[in-house]
């Protein structure tokens, strides 16, 4: 591991004093920073802790609720009203990782956590163009059990590793986000980059950016939810595909609907053309598979993923039926 | 400042890339807690700090600086008799190299803490009511700890028999 310096940050002001100066990066859990800067992948000069900064779970006026950054995600995942209200990103955090990990991992290192691409995490032994601009990629020509069918490109097909960061796709959370200049909000959907020609860019953030909050807004139908999470072991491993939904019916015709997918994209998937094909329908096994082959129109499948697109079918297609079964 | 280890003060690494596994194994003869893959896939080297299960091998010992860190030497009887749980692994043959062991017991007793104060885990069919530890809750609750040698049978029936104790 590289040399780098250490500060403890008391606040948000202070962080941002800390974090302004250099090659830096902010530390919250260090669950993925402190595993890269071991490989070798993260070579920062300076560390700003954020875990002393104050981690409240409030619930908003309007019905919403605001999640300071440094909130473990096991926090979130048992607080109360996440559970009855949200009940897809307590169990999209349950789905991730390790109870271990989740007592340390902080909810805005679980939104800018990097990739868990193979190729990303071996600069001796693999080309990576998101880790070294321009210089190929060992990827997608290699192992792509893991990687992207939907919004990649021919520069990177890596997936964004979080599960929480897909309930919160579906719930159309805010990321509030302290820069230089102020304090700004950003959609979820918005947060993250598709890879394009510049992979290495995977997020909206500013140098010296810091994530304050996550704001959830007030969402009724959010109680009718929930996310399924398929994997090569029942516990403790990253997604191939996952599924958050939140589903309501009323007089018999699907009333409010949201669907984001997790391990097919290199960002959380909102899959608003699946929405737009379930919204005032009867529900049904044929109407859930129309809304899945909808979203996969512009899918494009690896050598090692073909499997996915057709997991996907069928498990939207079991998640809707198992939420509009309990509304019917 | 300090880190509280097992009731003793310890004094902060001055290098920030020392781990908390490393502080605790290499530079003050704590051997109890395991190096296992160093990457936070295994939960060999779990300890608990203020109560709380975590990886000392993703923890950076300055990121403890004034917290309580319990490790598998700080969890025996003070007459220097194991702490029953451990009583209990022996029992149920829940370990076979052991090596995972003191991660396992770490692990065991913070989840048992999680689970009595309500948590819910990924198997826990209504999260509006309080869990019941049973089989697959222990187990998906103890998935971040592996065990190579496959003693998983008896690390559950352990945590069970210690449960059944510690109600009595």
């Amino acid at each position: 591991m590289n040399p780098f310096s250490y500060g403890r940050a008391e606040d948000v002001v202070d962080a941002m004093r800390q974090g302004a100066n250099g090659a830096g990066r902010f530390l919250g859990g260090g669950t993925n920073l402190v595993d890269l800067m071991r490989q070798n992948v993260e070579k920062p000069s300076a560390l700003v802790d954020l875990t002393g900064l104050p981690a409240a779970i409030e619930e908003a006026q309007d019905g919403g609720m605001l999640i300071g950054a440094s909130v473990r995600n096991g926090t979130l995942a048992a607080h109360p009203a996440v559970r009855t209200r949200y009940p897809l990103l307590s169990r999209a955090l349950l789905s991730g990782a390790s109870s271990q990990i989740r007592n340390m991992a902080t909810v805005g290192g679980n939104i800018l956590q990097r990739t868990r691409c193979a190729y990303f995490y071996d600069p001796e032994g693999a080309r990576c163009n998101k880790r070294q601009p321009g210089s190929g990629c060992d990827a997608i020509e290699g192992f792509t059990r893991y990687h992207a069918i939907l919004g990649g490109s021919g520069q990177c097909v890596a997936t964004h590793p979080s599960d929480m960061c897909v309930a919160l796709a579906a719930i159309g959370a805010d990321v509030q986000v302290m820069g230089t200049s102020g304090e700004r909000t950003i959609p979820i959907v918005d947060f993250h980059r598709l890879p394009g020609d510049r992979p290495d860019l995977e997020t909206v953030m500013e140098p010296g950016d810091l994530i304050t909050a996550i704001r959830l807004p007030p969402l009724p139908a959010a109680i009718h939810s929930t996310y399924r999470k398929v994997r090569d072991r029942s516990s403790y491993a990253f997604a191939l595909i996952s599924v958050a939904a939140i589903l309501d019916v009323k007089d018999g015709f699907i009333d409010s609907i949201r669907v984001a997918f997790g391990g097919v994209a290199p960002k959380p998937w909102r899959a608003l053309r699946a929405e737009a094909v379930l919204r005032g329908r009867a529900p049904s096994e044929a109407v859930f598979r129309e809304a899945a082959d909808a979203e996969l129109v512009e899918a494009r499948t690896l050598a090692g993923n073909g499997f996915k697109p057709d997991l996907l079918r069928r498990t939207l297609t079991a998640v809707l039926g198992e939420l509009a079964e309990k509304r019917a | 400042m300090a880190i509280i280890i097992n009731g003793s003060d310890y004094a902060v690494p001055a290098d920030p890339r020392v781990s908390l596994l490393d502080l605790l194994r290499d530079r003050l003869g704590l051997t109890g807690t395991k190096l296992g893959c160093n990457q936070g896939a295994c939960g060999a080297c779990t300890v608990l700090v203020d109560g709380q299960r975590i990886l000392s091998c993703l923890t950076l010992a300055v990121q403890v600086d004034g917290r309580e860190v319990r490790t598998i030497e700080g969890l025996g009887q003070e007459d220097g008799g194991l702490h029953p749980l451990q009583e209990a692994f022996i029992r149920h043959d829940g370990l076979q190299c052991g090596y995972c062991t003191p991660g396992q017991i770490c692990s065991a007793l913070a989840m048992l803490e999680e689970a009595g104060r309500g948590d819910p885990s990924h198997v826990t069919a209504d999260l509006s009511a309080a869990p019941l530890l049973t089989r697959e809750e222990i187990r998906e609750r103890m998935s971040g700890n592996l065990c190579r040698c496959g003693a998983h049978n008896g690390i559950v029936e352990a945590i069970e028999d210690y449960m059944a104790g510690a109600d009595a």
